[in-house]
C-alpha cells in the first residue's frame, strides 16, 4: 500500500499543478480574486510530493523487494543509512526528490513572497506549476519510482559501491536544492515579464533564492569535488568531467546572476540582462539535469542508460527554455530603460564580472556539450578534457579573479575617484609571490605561477572594503562579500600549490621496504585481509615519518558481490601543511604490493576556500534578510544601506 | 551616457561576450578535442604521432605483461581487425582484465600507445558506448565459436 499512496500522492500533485496553472491564467486576464487559493494549492502541492517522497524512503528503508526500483537499486545487507540514502541514489528516485524540492519551493515562495507585486507573484506560481507539470509527467510516464515486481524476488540487486558512502547521502540534495532554487528565480523572472513589473522590489523578492541556491551549488561543488578525490582514489579534485561541469554551469550563471541582481535591486539598472541570467542559470539547471539523467554521458557518475528518458528530458528542456527565450525576446524589449550609470562606476564592475563569468559559462557549455553534438551528427568520436578546459577557462578565471580585487572599491553611479591607488599592498604582495615563485622554482608552469601571485593579492585586496571604517560596523552583506572574495583567493592559493607541489611515488614494496614521497619516508608493514558489513577487502598497514611525526594509514581495495565490483579506499592524512594521501593498488607476481602515494602541500586549501565562498554567500543572505551588522545602530531606509553598502 | 545608448552598449556587450566564448571555445578545441580511435583507425593511419587521443578495444588474452619495476604493464588492445600495443604506468583499474573491454587516454609514440590514463569500468555491466558495438560483436563472435 505504500507504494500506490505515494503514486497517488504524485498524481493528486500534478492535478492540482494543472489548476494552478489554468487560475494563473485566469489571475492574469481577469483579475479575479483567486490569489489565495492559487497560493493554498502550492502548498498543498508541495505537502503530496513531500508524502510522495515519504513514502519512496520508506519503501527503501523497509527493503520493500516488491519495487522494483528497490529491488534494482537496493539489497537488504546493506547499511541502514545507505538504504535509505538509496532512495535517491537512482535515477526515478532523484527525480522524483528534484520535483519534490520543486513543488516545495513553490509552496515557499506562495507562503514567504510578499515583496512582489501580487500580480507578478500569481504570474511566477503558474510558471512554477508549469515547471512541475513537466517533471511529473516525466515521472508518471517515463519513470514511475513505485512500479511493482510480480512476483517480488527474495533480494536485490544492491547499489553500486562507489555510492555508498557518507557523500551520497548529502551530495546530490544538496546540488538539487539549488539547481531547483533557481527555478524560484526563472518563474519570478517569467512572471515579472509577464506583468512587466521588472523592478528593484522583484530584485529583492528573487534574491534570497538565488543566494540559497548558489550558496548550495557552491557547497555541493566542493563537497562533490572532495567526494572525487578521495573515494576515486586518482588524487585529482576536478577532472572536468561532463557530470562536474553540469554543476559547474548552473554555478557560473547563477553567480553571475547573484551579482547582477544586486544593481537591480540597487540601482533599477540592467532589468533585461538580470531577467536572462536568471533564464540562463535554470535553463543551465535543467541542462545539467538532461546530461546527467538522461544517461547520454558515460562517466563514473552516469548510471543510467535508456535514451527513452533522454528525448522526454530533451523536449522538457527545449520546451521550457525556448519559451523562456520567447517571452523574453516578446517583453524584454519593452521594458523601461534602467537608471544610468557612467563607465567607471560599480555597475560597469558588475557587467565586466557578468560577461567574463558569462564567456566561462559559454566555453565551458561548448566543450561540454561540443562531442555530443560531434557525434550525433558525424558519428565520430571525441572527448573533451582537462587541456582544453584549463587552457582556455583557466586564463580568464584568473583575469576575473584579478578584477574582483577592484570591483568593490568602485562607488555606484560613478566612480570619480583614482581607485587603483587603494591597491599599492595588494599590488605588493602579488608582485612579492611572483618574485618568490620566479627565484625558487623557475621551473613552475605559467598558470599555477600566476595563480599564486593573483591569490597574494586578492586575499589582501578582497579585504579593502572593510578597511577605513568600522570594520564590525559594516553590514553583513559586505562581511558576506569580503568573505566570499577572500575565499577566492584562498581556493586559487590551494589549486596553484597543488600543481606546482605535489610529489607523486608509484612503486611496488614488499613488506618492510620504505618509500619516500616528499618530506615523508612510508613504510608498508604488513597487508591484512579484512571485511565490512557487505564487502571484503585487503588493507596494507602504512606507517609514515616525517622528522619526529609518526603516523599509521591503512589504505584498502574493497570488493564487493552485490554488484560484484572492487574500490580503492584510500587513506589521507591532512596536516596543516598538506595532505599525505596513500592508495593501495594489486599484488603483483613477486608478492609485492603496488602503492600510490601523494605528498600535496596546501590541497586542503581548495575547499576550505569552496567553503568560505558559501560562508560569503550565507553571511549576506542572513544580513539581507534581518539586515544586521555586528552592532546595529540607526535603522536606515533599505535603500541607502543598499545604495551605501 | 543616455538610458538608450546605454541599453545599446549593453547589448553589444553580450553579444561581444557570446562571440567571444564561441571564438575562444573553437579556437582551444581546434587542438585540443581528444578523438577516440580504435585499433583498426590506427592501423589505417587516422591518427597523428603524439597527439592527444583514446584507444577503445577489447585487451587481448594472455597480452598483458609486467616490466620490471612492477608498475608499468603492456598489453595490447585489439578490435578483432588489427591490434595497438600499449604501454601504462599506474595501478590499473579493478575490472580491467585481458578479454574485457578497455578505454586507455594518451598518445601514440612509435607505433606503441603510452597511457595516461585507463579509464576507470567500476562495473561489470558498464560499456563505454563507443564500445558498445565492439562488446555485441565480440560476445556475438564468442556464441559462434561455441
Amino acid at each position: 500500500m505504500i507504494a500506490e499512496t505515494g503514486l497517488a500522492a504524485l498524481w493528486l500533485a500534478a492535478g492540482l499543478a494543472a489548476i494552478q496553472f489554468v487560475l494563473m491564467i485566469a489571475a492574469l486576464r481577469t483579475e479575479t480574486e483567486v490569489s489565495r487559493a492559487m497560493r493554498s494549492i502550492a502548498v498543498l502541492q508541495g505537502v503530496l510530493t513531500l508524502i510522495a517522497f515519504a513514502m519512496l524512503i520508506i519503501v527503501f528503508a523497509r527493503s520493500d523487494m516488491s519495487v522494483a526500483l528497490v529491488f534494482e537499486n537496493s539489497n537488504s545487507a546493506k547499511p541502514f543509512i545507505y538504504k535509505v540514502a538509496g532512495a535517491w541514489g537512482n535515477h526515478e528516485g532523484s527525480m522524483l526528490m528534484w520535483v519534490t524540492i520543486l513543488a516545495v519551493a513553490g509552496a515557499f515562495l506562495g507562503l514567504l513572497a510578499h515583496r512582489t507585486g501580487e500580480r507578478t507573484l500569481l504570474a511566477a506560481l503558474g510558471a512554477q506549476a508549469v515547471l512541475a507539470l513537466g517533471f511529473y509527467a516525466f515521472l508518471l510516464f517515463a519513470s514511475n519510482p513505485f512500479a511493482r515486481m510480480w512476483p517480488a524476488p527474495p533480494d536485490g540487486q544492491g547499489l553500486n559501491p562507489l555510492l555508498q558512502d557518507p557523500g551520497l547521502a548529502f551530495h546530490p540534495p544538496t546540488l538539487y536544492l539549488g539547481y531547483v532554487g533557481l527555478s524560484v528565480a526563472f518563474s519570478l523572472a517569467v512572471g515579472a515579464l509577464l506583468t512587466g513589473e521588472v523592478d528593484s522590489r522583484l530584485a529583492r523578492a528573487m534574491r534570497p533564492w538565488v543566494l540559497a541556491a548558489w550558496i548550495l551549488l557552491t557547497l555541493g561543488i566542493t563537497a562533490g569535488s572532495y567526494w572525487a578525490y578521495y573515494e576515486l582514489g586518482w588524487g585529482g579534485y576536478w577532472f572536468w568531467d561532463p557530470v562536474e561541469n553540469a554543476s559547474l554551469m548552473p554555478w557560473l550563471a547563477a553567480t553571475a546572476l547573484l551579482h547582477s541582481i544586486n544593481v537591480l535591486a540597487a540601482r533599477g539598472a540592467l532589468k533585461a540582462w538580470t531577467m536572462m541570467l536568471a533564464v540562463i542559470a535554470f535553463s543551465m539547471s535543467m541542462v545539467g539535469t538532461f546530461l546527467v539523467r538522461s544517461g547520454i554521458l558515460t562517466s563514473v557518475h552516469a548510471f543510467a542508460i535508456d535514451p527513452q528518458r533522454g528525448t522526454f528530458l530533451l523536449a522538457l528542456l527545449a520546451i521550457y527554455v525556448g519559451a523562456a527565450f520567447v517571452l523574453f525576446a516578446w517583453r524584454g524589449a519593452v521594458l523601461k530603460e534602467g537608471a544610468p550609470f557612467e563607465l567607471v562606476s560599480r555597475e560597469s564592475g558588475l557587467v565586466i564580472n557578468n560577461l567574463i563569468l558569462s564567456v566561462i559559462l559559454g566555453v565551458v557549455f561548448v566543450g561540454t556539450l561540443y562531442p555530443l553534438f560531434v557525434e550525433a551528427v558525424s558519428g565520430e568520436k571525441l572527448s573533451v578534457g582537462a587541456p582544453y578546459f584549463n587552457a582556455v577557462a583557466g586564463p580568464l578565471a584568473l583575469l576575473l579573479a584579478a578584477l574582483v580585487g577592484i570591483g568593490p572599491l568602485l562607488a555606484w553611479r560613478r566612480e570619480r575617484r583614482p581607485v587603483l591607488k587603494k591597491l599599492p599592498i595588494p599590488a605588493l604582495l602579488g608582485a612579492t609571490a611572483l618574485a618568490i615563485t620566479i627565484i625558487l622554482w623557475p621551473q613552475m608552469n605559467m598558470l599555477p605561477r600566476v595563480g599564486f601571485m593573483i591569490a597574494a593579492y586578492l586575499a589582501a585586496a578582497s579585504l579593502l572594503p572593510l578597511i577605513g571604517r568600522n570594520p564590525l560596523r559594516a553590514p553583513f552583506a559586505t562581511w558576506g562579500m569580503v568573505v566570499a572574495h577572500f575565499g577566492i583567493a584562498v581556493a586559487l592559493l590551494g589549486m596553484a600549490a597543488n600543481a606546482a607541489f605535489t610529489v607523486e611515488r608509484l612503486a611496488i614494496a614488499q613488506p618492510g621496504d620504505i618509500l619516500s614521497v616528499g618530506p615523508w619516508q612510508v613504510q608498508l608493514q604488513s597487508v591484512v585481509p579484512t571485511a565490512g558489513q557487505n564487502f571484503t577487502a585487503v588493507e596494507a598497514e602504512l606507517r609514515a615519518t616525517r622528522g619526529g611525526d609518526i603516523i599509521t594509514l591503512s589504505p584498502q581495495t574493497r570488493y564487493f558481490s552485490d554488484p560484484p565490483t572492487a574500490t580503492n579506499e584510500s587513506a589521507i592524512r591532512t596536516f596543516w601543511n598538506g595532505q599525505l594521501y596513500t592508495v593501495v593498488g594489486k599484488q603483483d607476481v613477486s608478492g609485492a604490493w603496488q602503492l600510490r602515494l601523494w605528498w600535496k602541500p596546501f590541497v586542503t586549501l581548495i575547499w576550505a576556500g569552496g567553503a568560505l565562498i558559501a560562508l560569503g554567500g550565507a553571511l549576506a543572505l542572513v544580513g539581507r534578510r534581518f539586515r544586521f551588522s555586528f552592532f546595529r545602530r540607526r535603522e536606515k531606509a533599505d535603500w541607502r544601506r543598499e545604495r551605501y553598502a | 551616457m543616455k538610458p538608450k545608448n546605454q541599453r545599446l552598449v549593453l547589448v553589444a556587450a553580450a553579444l561581444a561576450a557570446v562571440l567571444a566564448a564561441v571564438l575562444l571555445a573553437m579556437w582551444g578545441l581546434r587542438d585540443r578535442a581528444s578523438y577516440f580511435y580504435t585499433p583498426a583507425d590506427i592501423a589505417a593511419g587516422k591518427a597523428q604521432q603524439g597527439q592527444a587521443m583514446r584507444l577503445g578495444g577489447m585487451v587481448e588474452q594472455g597480452s598483458i605483461s609486467h616490466l620490471a619495476d612492477g608498475v608499468t604493464i603492456r598489453f595490447v588492445v585489439t578490435d578483432g581487425k588489427a591490434n595497438t600495443p600499449v604501454l601504462y604506468r599506474g595501478i590499473v583499474p579493478d575490472l580491467f582484465r585481458e578479454g574485457s573491454g578497455a578505454v586507455a587516454e594518451g598518445r601514440l609514440e612509435n607505433g606503441t600507445f603510452v597511457a595516461d590514463t585507463i579509464l576507470a569500468k567500476h562495473d561489470e555491466r558498464y560499456m563505454p558506448p563507443q564500445l558498445g558495438n565492439l562488446a555485441a560483436e565480440h560476445k556475438a563472435g564468442k556464441t559462434l565459436e561455441k
